[in-house]
Parts: structure tokens; C-alpha cells; sequence
């Protein structure tokens, strides 16, 4: 163990998961509609710890070095607006503010533990606001509570940094408009308010998860970036909801057998072939805990029934002793709660290994005319794969080809053309 | 074992880069330093703030800002210990600054 390695254990994304808390603070400190502002500051703090860091050495405690230093720029910034109108300190609680006598002790307030975890919560919610399309919300919430750049966000979604960076205007025109506020909701709103955060997270998550990323370490961070988000929900009373705790227990699930799914040149492995030794078993046993404390209250959600077919996945001890029954039964629950496509397509699949290919092909005729599945690439690649097994070869081929001509994921492309090959030779 | 002086001079303008960046920036600068230090050849070193002021014409007149600006801008500077100029100078081609366009003079302190 060298010193450097030992730092690295200290910090450990410290850069990171702090601007993302400094945000939301300040926000709540200066409103949203001066976030480009609240921006500035904190990497202006970062760039200071650089500096100094870099030089006289890591402080014991960086985190209350960092935030000090926010905090002592914030002050500097009410002073310099004292008698301006920049700034609403109208509201009791930042009424404060505006004297001097009290400015330096209203302000540490702001800085307390509970508050700032409070702020970050706040945060999500602010960013999770329905007015706000959900691209929007998921940019934003990689760039602002993440902390992650215009270029790393940009990276992540496989775009431009302009698009990027016209979502990013967007949200921050819409937070200045409406002088967004930055609160957990109450009791009567927490349920949807949270659904709509689960949802953000989950699409961050598979942003990270999807095969289409080449690069590794986007990947692996985006994906403890969204699990990350889950457990600030989990560690606050008003947020731990079952489906909060079932969403947590089903990315555990999945980022366990993210290493099994490719091989080390990029090649998608089927969950028929994968290793399941590569799983992580760990992941797996904390997932399993999740699920179980995620039974409670009268709610099933859609992450509920995803989680458990995902647990019957990591714990079949092989493809061919999966308990299909089971997740034949969960589809249908799932189903139960609200008709989508998708879900009905993953459910023929499961007919497929249950019932055969006969049975999978006339499940799959119910969507034909369904929009959403013509341009989606796994309805063509499933329909490939049950004519496939029917022996209907060559319309297989057509639809494999409809599948690789759709899908953008260089490795899907790959596995597609290569099944293509196998099948016409 | 004499000692030397590292001026540090110039470096990109980190304030664009990411929170991960910057730490991993951070990073490579505790390994450069904690290298020399493990060896005993770290005596001490500073980081300046950006801004100064600087006095001219015979101290008549102050300007409120150092003299030298972006590339010239002394950022702080390291006190090592070394044999020779040539090994100090090898030492200060280690500097992580030098990934963000830094120059280093090396000088000897004159002992007394």
C-alpha cells in the first residue's frame, strides 16, 4: 500500500459527491434561479482545494475544508449584495441573513448535516419536477447533484455537448421562471413526487447499464451514481417507500451480473451462456435483503415484480434450472398493473422457454400493430429468434436484419449479424 | 545535499474541468509529492493565491495585480533537497503541473 492509494480510499469520488451536496445547499441558499451562480462557487471551492491541496497536502477532514470554503464564499457574496435586490432573503428562515450579526451563524445553519442531506433530497425532487421531460431531468440530475461535466454527461448519452448543453438551459430557464423551491413533499405528494424520482433513477441507471457504451468507467460511474441517488431515499425516513427499496434491490440485482454480460473484447454473452461464477454474489445477497424489506405497506410496484424476476435470474444455479414458471407469473402480475408492450414482449420470451416457439409466436402476434414495437430493435430480434426456432428461416433472417439495421449498440450489431451467419449457413 | 527551489509558473485554468478531474489531478500531484517525501527530499512548499499587487516605479505606485499573468504567474512553489542541479531538475520533471501546460524553474539556495 503506497500513500497514494491509501488518499485515493479517502477521497474516493470526494470531488465528485460533494458538488453535487454544495448545490444543493447553496441553492437553498440563494434560490434556484441564481443556480449558474450556485455553479460558479462551488468550482470555485473545488478549483481552491486543488491548489492547495495539491501542495500542502489533503486536510484530516476535506469534507468540512470544502465546505468551509463554500460556505465562507457564500457570505462573501451576501455581503457584496447587501444593498441590492438580487437576492430574496424574504423568507423567515433567510431573513437572517441580512444583518450582520447574524449572517455567519444563520449561514452555518444551512451547513448542518441533516440540512444539507435534506437540500440534496430537495434537489432531486426539484429536477424530478413533471413539468420537466424526463431527458431534461436525468441531464440534469447527472450534471448538478453528480456532478459530472457537460462532456461526461454528453458521454454518457452518446450526444453532442450542445444538446447537452440546451437541455441544461432548459432546466435552469424553467427553475429561474418558476423560482423553484427546493423541498421534500408532503405527505399527500411524496408517493408520486418519489415515483417520479425512482423513474429519473432508473433511467440514469440504465443509461449506465445499457451495452451500447464502450467506455468501462462511463459506465460503472454512472451506474453507482444512480445507486447512489436510491440511497439518499433510503436513508431519509420521508423517502424510504417499498418501491424505493424494491427499485435499490433491483440494481443490485442487475449490477451483479454486469461483468458476466460481455466478454473482455465487447462481446455480448446471452444469460443462456454466461458464467454465472463471474456474478457478484455479494450484490446478489444485498439485493435479496432489499427485496425482503422492500415487502412492506399494501404497495407492488412495477419494481417490485421487475426485482423478483431478476432475483429468479441471479439465483438459478443454471439457464436451464430457472424457475420460468415463476417469472411467468410475476410478468403477469406486472402486467396486471398496467399494459405495456415491453414487458409483454420479455414475457414471450419467457413463453418461449416455458411453452415453445408455437406458443411464443402467437403470444407475439398481440403487439404487431403496436407503434412503439416497429422501431423498437428487440421486437424484431425476438420475432428472429422464435421463427428461428420454428424453422421459418428465412423470414428469421429478415427480421434479424430489421433488428441489427435498428439497434445502435456496436456489440448488438455484432451478435446480430453474426446469428445471421449461423442461421444461413 | 543542497537545496532547491521549484517555481512553479503558469498551468491551465482548472475551473472547466470536471469535480473528477480536478481530483484526479489532485491525485497525481499527492503521488509526485509523496514520492519525494518518502525519499526525505521534501523540505516544504506553498501555493499562492491568484491575486496580488505589485509595486513599481520605486514603490510609488501600486498596482492592484502581480505583474505576471497566465503563463508567467508564479502558482506556488516546492523546497527540495538534492545533490546536484541536474538531479533536481530530474525530480521536477515529475510534476503533474506539466499535464496543464506549467513551467518549472529549478534554482539552487544559496546557503549561508
Amino acid at each position: 500500500m503506497n500513500e497514494g492509494s491509501n488518499i485515493h480510499q479517502t477521497l474516493n469520488h470526494l470531488f465528485r459527491q460533494e458538488s453535487g451536496r454544495m448545490v444543493a445547499v447553496l441553492v437553498n441558499v440563494f434560490g434556484t434561479e441564481h443556480l449558474q451562480m450556485v455553479e460558479d462557487v462551488v468550482q470555485d471551492a473545488l478549483v481552491s482545494a486543488l491548489e492547495t491541496w495539491k501542495i500542502k497536502g489533503v486536510p484530516d477532514n476535506p469534507r468540512a475544508w470544502l465546505y468551509r470554503t463554500a460556505k465562507n464564499k457564500a457570505i462573501d457574496i451576501v455581503r457584496r449584495n447587501k444593498f441590492s435586490e438580487t437576492f430574496d432573503f424574504s423568507a423567515p428562515e433567510h431573513q437572517l441573513l441580512t444583518s450582520e450579526y447574524t449572517l455567519s451563524r444563520t449561514m452555518d445553519q444551512f451547513w448542518e448535516e441533516t440540512e444539507i442531506q435534506d437540500d440534496f433530497l430537495g434537489m432531486m425532487f426539484a429536477c424530478c419536477h413533471p413539468e420537466l421531460s424526463k431527458e431534461n431531468q436525468i441531464t440534469f440530475i447527472l450534471k448538478s447533484l453528480c456532478g459530472f461535466s457537460t462532456r461526461e454527461v454528453a458521454k454518457a448519452f452518446l450526444t453532442g455537448e450542445d444538446t447537452i448543453s440546451k437541455r441544461l438551459y432548459r432546466t435552469k430557464e424553467y427553475f429561474r421562471k418558476n423560482k423553484v423551491k427546493l423541498q421534500i413533499p408532503g405527505p399527500d405528494e411524496i408517493a408520486n413526487r418519489t415515483d417520479a424520482v425512482l423513474s429519473a433513477i432508473y433511467l440514469v441507471f440504465n443509461e449506465g447499464y445499457s451495452a451500447t457504451h464502450n467506455d468501462q468507467l462511463i459506465r460503472e460511474d454512472v451506474i453507482s451514481q444512480a445507486m447512489l441517488l436510491c440511497k439518499s431515499l433510503l436513508d431519509n425516513p420521508k423517502t424510504q417507500l417499498p418501491q424505493a427499496y424494491a427499485l435499490m434491490a433491483l440494481m443490485c440485482f442487475h449490477a451483479a451480473r454486469i461483468e458476466g454480460r460481455l466478454t473482455r473484447e465487447g462481446e455480448l454473452i446471452l444469460l443462456n451462456q454466461q458464467d454465472r461464477s463471474t456474478w457478484n454474489a455479494e450484490l446478489i445477497y444485498k439485493g435479496n435483503d432489499l427485496l425482503n424489506q422492500a415487502a412492506f405497506g399494501d404497495t407492488v410496484s412495477p419494481y417490485h415484480l421487475e426485482a423478483a424476476i431478476a432475483y429468479e435470474h441471479s439465483t438459478a444455479k443454471s439457464y436451464q434450472e430457472t424457475n420460468w414458471e415463476a417469472i411467468l407469473r410475476y410478468y403477469d402480475h406486472w402486467l396486471s398493473l398496467a399494459f405495456d408492450p415491453v414487458v409483454y414482449l420479455n414475457r414471450c420470451l419467457v413463453l418461449l422457454e416455458l411453452k415453445g416457439p408455437q406458443a411464443a409466436w402467437d403470444a407475439m402476434n398481440q403487439i404487431q400493430d403496436h407503434q412503439k414495437m416497429q422501431n423498437y430493435y428487440l421486437y424484431h430480434a425476438a420475432l428472429g429468434e422464435i421463427l428461428d426456432r420454428l424453422g421459418r428461416k428465412a423470414e428469421a433472417v429478415q427480421f434479424l436484419e430489421a433488428a441489427a439495421k435498428l439497434t445502435q449498440s456496436a456489440p448488438e450489431k455484432r451478435f446480430l449479424r453474426d446469428k445471421i451467419a449461423a442461421i444461413c449457413n | 545535499m543542497k537545496e532547491y527551489l521549484f517555481i512553479i509558473r503558469g498551468g491551465e485554468d482548472m475551473s472547466n474541468h470536471s469535480p473528477e478531474q480536478m481530483q484526479e489531478h489532485m491525485m497525481h500531484w499527492q503521488k509526485w509529492m509523496g514520492g519525494m517525501a518518502e525519499q526525505g527530499k521534501f523540505v516544504g512548499g506553498q501555493p499562492l493565491q491568484g491575486e496580488g499587487k505589485s509595486l513599481v516605479e520605486k514603490g510609488t505606485q501600486v498596482i492592484d495585480r502581480p505583474l505576471a499573468e497566465g503563463k508567467e504567474l508564479v502558482g506556488g512553489y516546492l523546497i527540495v533537497k538534492a545533490e546536484t542541479l541536474d538531479e533536481a531538475t530530474e525530480m521536477a520533471k515529475g510534476c503533474p503541473g506539466f499535464e496543464h501546460d506549467c513551467s518549472i524553474e529549478v534554482r539552487e539556495i544559496r546557503a549561508m
